[in-house]
């Protein structure tokens, strides 16, 4: 019989109350006619239409969006490379190394991994001229290391939970192993990679740290954006953006957990 | 170990070992295998039967030895070369394909033109009775189902060899029953030489034409049924494959092919037939199935046949048999099944009563090791 | 179960699909590592860039360990390290009081409850963090929301100061982290068989003696994960300590950041990195070890 205790049902409440309050309290004060970001004056939408005309958002918005689509796209490719390499090519020499490198940027401290990139940058701009300035590249290249890892981790528990003998039967029946891996492996893992690049994709559009470190003067993403005006306090148009961030993300996740529920049904075997 | 005349074996593996670092999965073992036998390999978890099918197959490089098949030595081609084929014990079907497209894949894989894959299979799912399920996702299947795709999807390539993995296994008994037969009547029909990789010895004995038994990474035995269940060649063979009841003893006399055997654990002499028998006062074991046992009220007249008295201690009533439970004098229990020949509601026997329990000397198997 | 698949060689594509990942990493993750290294042993000058080469024009090498030097002598740099560990670990714990029983509560809920909370417990962590952080300075406030909702109950007649403060720091850190803790505990918790409990409280436990001897330590593996989940990354924190809290709680993100920003002190802002390095590798190896251990528990 699996019954919660008061004790527990008392704390997934609080739990819960504790993770939205401050969302639901940004939402609320988005509409908030008076300038004084927390006294109350009104319902208002003004704060969204000054988002629109403000062109610093837009253009911090785009660069951060071109950044992610480009960061999810190779941190899936190379995640999914990592992955399939971690759980089918068995012990390989170097295996140990290679563990550790796809592991630990998930959990490094960011301040450390931006200034290990940006000191690699500036030795590589002293040795070689590139890159002679930061901005887009550096910032993709430094997003697709840490979310390659995730995504690895992502295709890599996929593909342990998945039976291997699907891949031995193929072979069995005459495919070589590169068409295996095409005929039978990567349809089952697009699972796991579709949510790899959404994940991918969210990490690279929500990272200030690491972008701080290594981008220049040519523009900053929105999160560096963001972080510059609230530095100074709490200000009206940045909820808008943020009750509008937060609807976005939370119409994708959505779409995202639906599709992901009814294709487990279709593929569990 | 096998009786076969020295002329080259359709399927011959010659001192094949698989090692894991230290430990022997697979010792040095040899094998012969006609065209068109129902062949099984036959031993409990962990004797090496998987590790040797799977170096059949091709999914591992044997650490010494060889395999050939119809006269090419196979041993280092690739699974994907090879005419071998398996059912694995998962049936591991491809879930984003149809049953068609599972079955097809083999044939796909060798570029045959597209009316000629479509007639194949049609051909293959009709013999094994799935023609309407043909369009039809694999989460769609019950267990039998999805048993007979990967059947049909192995056999589609007419492959010089079939290899399956523990088939039965996951079937419910009646389903079990019914498809024993059907894989004989498959094999009989297309000929395709079967070897079978199971833990149940009943499995083995209905489907093959010969077993092999395996432990610890070697063969005790390689016969026919009735060779393995009536001649078992050592304890463990004779353990393994049903019931039967073990006396250890000493030899007292052998003359003209009959041996007396004193056991402690008999109480009083026991008789076996043998044409080289043990010597003399060597350490022996007298074996015997429970089947070949009688039970008598009083002493049977026969001199010739073993004979020990004793008490039933328990029976049980399977309907068509009944299984006694003897305790002899010296307290050892033995085994004894009897058909129920006779439509009674009585009880020819009770619990506690004292019979005399016998056999026929030539049922006797004299093991030595 | 058998040994893995040992077919033939690797084949040319195998090679080149473990070969591309493990040069990017190398490349971009760990040859940085030995920069680091390599400014953290040389002198900040004014030029461009701000440190001094590692070798001299005759070719001697020209390092010095004076940055470290001072970092270890240095009594502001050691408690900076020491407060950044302890509200590390004070927030790891903070979480794992509170993630433990969502996340167990989380595991006894039917199937369709259990869906939806496990939706409400990943969708904040979707939502981008700054924003979520953002969020608590206008909960917290002197003219925040909390405080207008307690002067409004009149529990209170004065705000209280809440920003700019150690428990400001704390529940940012809690707030964020949170999901990192729930997660990992959820799916050890799920696996365990519950009914393991109940057989313990069918032989006479207590509801507390069933948690102590049979759940915790089969939810270890998992409280490890989190906590170092947790531990790990927030002992580096730069935005929360920023954005919530005061001068007086200075923490080595920070001190890094400025070092290398404002100071433009390269070498011994490499230095404090290196020191918070070490700190941070025991962890991060006790980490993949429980990983490793926990994946094969779980065949």
């Amino acid at each position: 019989m699996k019954r919660n205790s008061r004790f527990i049902i008392s704390t997934l409440a609080f739990g819960y109350a504790f993770l939205y309050i401050p969302l639901l309290s940004v939402v609320v004060y988005s509409f908030n006619d008076s300038r004084l970001a927390t006294v109350w004056g009104g319902f208002s939408t003004r704060w969204y239409g000054e988002l629109l005309k403000n062109e610093q958002i837009v253009n911090s918005l785009m660069l951060s969006l071109k950044i992610a689509i480009t960061v999810a796209t190779l941190s899936t490719l190379f995640g999914t490379m990592a992955g399939m390499a971690l759980a089918r090519f068995g012990r390989f020499r170097g295996r140990n190394l290679f563990v550790a490198m796809v592991m630990s940027p998930m959990v490094m401290p960011e301040v450390i991994t931006g200034l290990s990139l940006l000191l690699l940058f500036v030795s590589l701009q002293q040795l070689t001229g590139w890159p002679s300035h930061r901005g887009f590249s550096t910032i993709t290249i430094a997003h697709t290391t840490f979310a390659l890892a995730y995504v690895a981790v992502i295709v890599q528990s996929r593909l342990s939970a998945m039976n291997e003998s699907l891949e031995e039967a193929a072979m069995d029946l005459g495919g070589h192993p590169f068409r295996v891996m095409i005929d039978i492996t990567l349809p089952l893992i697009v699972p796991a990679m579709v949510a790899g690049w959404l994940l991918a994709f969210t990490l690279s559009l929500d990272d200030l740290v690491i972008a701080s470190f290594v981008s220049g003067p040519g523009g900053s993403t929105l999160p560096m954006f963001i972080f510059s005006k609230v530095k100074l306090g709490v200000t009206p148009d940045i909820n808008a953006l943020a009750t509008l961030i937060m609807l976005f993300v939370t119409v994708g996740v959505l779409i995202a957990w639906t599709i992901g529920r009814r294709m487990q049904k279709t593929a569990s075997q | 170990m096998t009786d076969e005349p020295d002329k080259p074996a359709f399927i011959e593996v010659r001192d094949l070992s698989k090692h894991f670092d230290d430990f022997a999965a697979v010792d040095s073992v040899n094998l012969k295998i006609e065209k068109g036998e129902l062949f099984s390999i036959l031993g409990g978890s962990g004797c090496g039967k998987t590790t040797l099918l799977r170096m059949l197959a091709g999914f591992e490089s044997p650490t010494s030895g060889r395999i050939y098949l119809d006269g090419s030595d196979i041993t280092e081609q690739p699974p994907y070369e090879r005419p071998v084929n398996m059912m694995f014990q998962s049936y591991a079907i491809f879930p984003h394909m149809t049953v068609e497209r599972n079955v097809g894949y083999g044939l796909r894989k060798d570029r045959l033109p597209r009316d000629e894959i479509d007639s194949r299979v049609q051909d293959i799912l009709k013999l094994v009775q799935l023609e309407s399920f043909a369009k039809r996702k694999p989460e769609q299947l019950s267990g039998g189902q999805k048993q007979r795709v990967a059947l049909a999807r192995a056999l589609v390539k007419n492959p010089k060899v079939l290899l399956l993995d523990e088939p039965l296994a996951a079937l419910d008994k009646k389903l079990r029953e019914y498809t024993q037969f059907e894989l004989m009547n498959i094999q009989d029909r297309l000929g395709i030489t079967f070897i079978v990789v199971t833990h149940d010895q009943e499995e083995a004995m209905i489907l093959s034409s010969r077993i092999a038994v395996m432990q610890k990474g070697r063969f005790e035995q390689i016969g026919r049924p009735k060779e393995v269940y009536e001649f078992p060649k050592n304890r463990f063979v004779a353990d393994f494959i049903g019931t039967i009841n073990t006396f250890e003893g000493v030899v007292q006399d052998a003359r003209d092919g009959r041996v007396i055997v004193a056991s402690d654990e008999s109480g009083s002499s026991l008789y076996a037939l043998s044409d080289d028998p043990p010597a003399t006062g060597s350490n022996v074991c007298v074996a015997v199935r429970p089947e070949k046992i009688y039970i008598s009220q009083g002493r049977p007249d026969n001199t010739e046949d073993s004979c020990l008295p004793g008490v039933i201690e328990d029976l049980g009533y399977f309907g068509n048999i009944s299984l006694y439970r003897i305790r002899l004098e010296t307290g050892k229990i033995v085994q004894v099944s009897a058909q129920n020949r006779q439509r009674t509601i009585d009880r020819a026997l009770e619990w506690d009563d004292e019979i005399f329990i016998s056999w026929r000397p030539r049922s006797a198997v004299l093991l030595t090791t | 179960m058998t040994e893995q698949t040992d077919i033939r060689p690797r084949q040319s594509w195998q090679r080149v699909t473990v070969a591309v990942p493990y040069l990017w990493l190398f490349i971009f993750f760990l040859a940085p590592f030995a920069i680091i290294l390599k400014i953290s042993v040389a002198d900040p000058v004014l030029a461009q860039p701000p440190f001094t080469p590692s070798f001299g024009e005759s070719g001697d090498l020209q390092i010095t360990a004076d940055n470290f030097a001072f970092l270890l002598t240095d009594k502001l740099y050691a408690i900076t390290y020491l407060r950044s560990v302890v509200m590390a670990f004070m927030a790891t714990v903070l979480c794992l009081a509170l993630g433990f029983p969502i996340a167990y509560g989380i595991t006894r809920a039917s199937a369709t409850t259990r869906n939806v909370l496990l939706l409400l417990v990943v969708l904040p962590f979707w939502i981008s963090f700054l924003l979520r952080v953002y969020a608590w300075m206008g909960l917290l406030n002197t003219h925040g929301v909390i405080n207008n909702f307690l002067l409004w109950l009149g529990v209170i007649d004065q705000p209280i100061s809440m920003m700019y403060t150690d428990f400001a720091i704390y529940v940012g850190l809690v707030y964020s982290y949170l999901p990192f803790m729930i997660l990992p505990l959820y799916a050890t918790l799920e696996r365990m068989d519950l009914d393991l409990v109940d057989a313990a409280q069918d032989l006479g436990a207590t509801s507390t003696k069933a948690f102590w001897d049979i759940t915790w330590p089969l939810a270890r593996p998992g409280v490890i994960a989190g906590c170092l989940l947790v531990f790990i990354p927030a002992t580096g924190e730069y935005v929360i300590p920023y954005l919530l809290g005061g001068p007086e709680s200075l923490l080595i993100g920070r001190v890094l950041f400025d070092e290398f920003f404002v100071n433009r002190d390269w070498p011994l802002a490499s230095a404090v990195a290196v020191v918070l390095l070490f700190l941070v590798v025991v962890p991060i190896v006790l980490l993949q070890r429980n990983l490793a251990r926990d994946a094969e528990q779980a065949t």
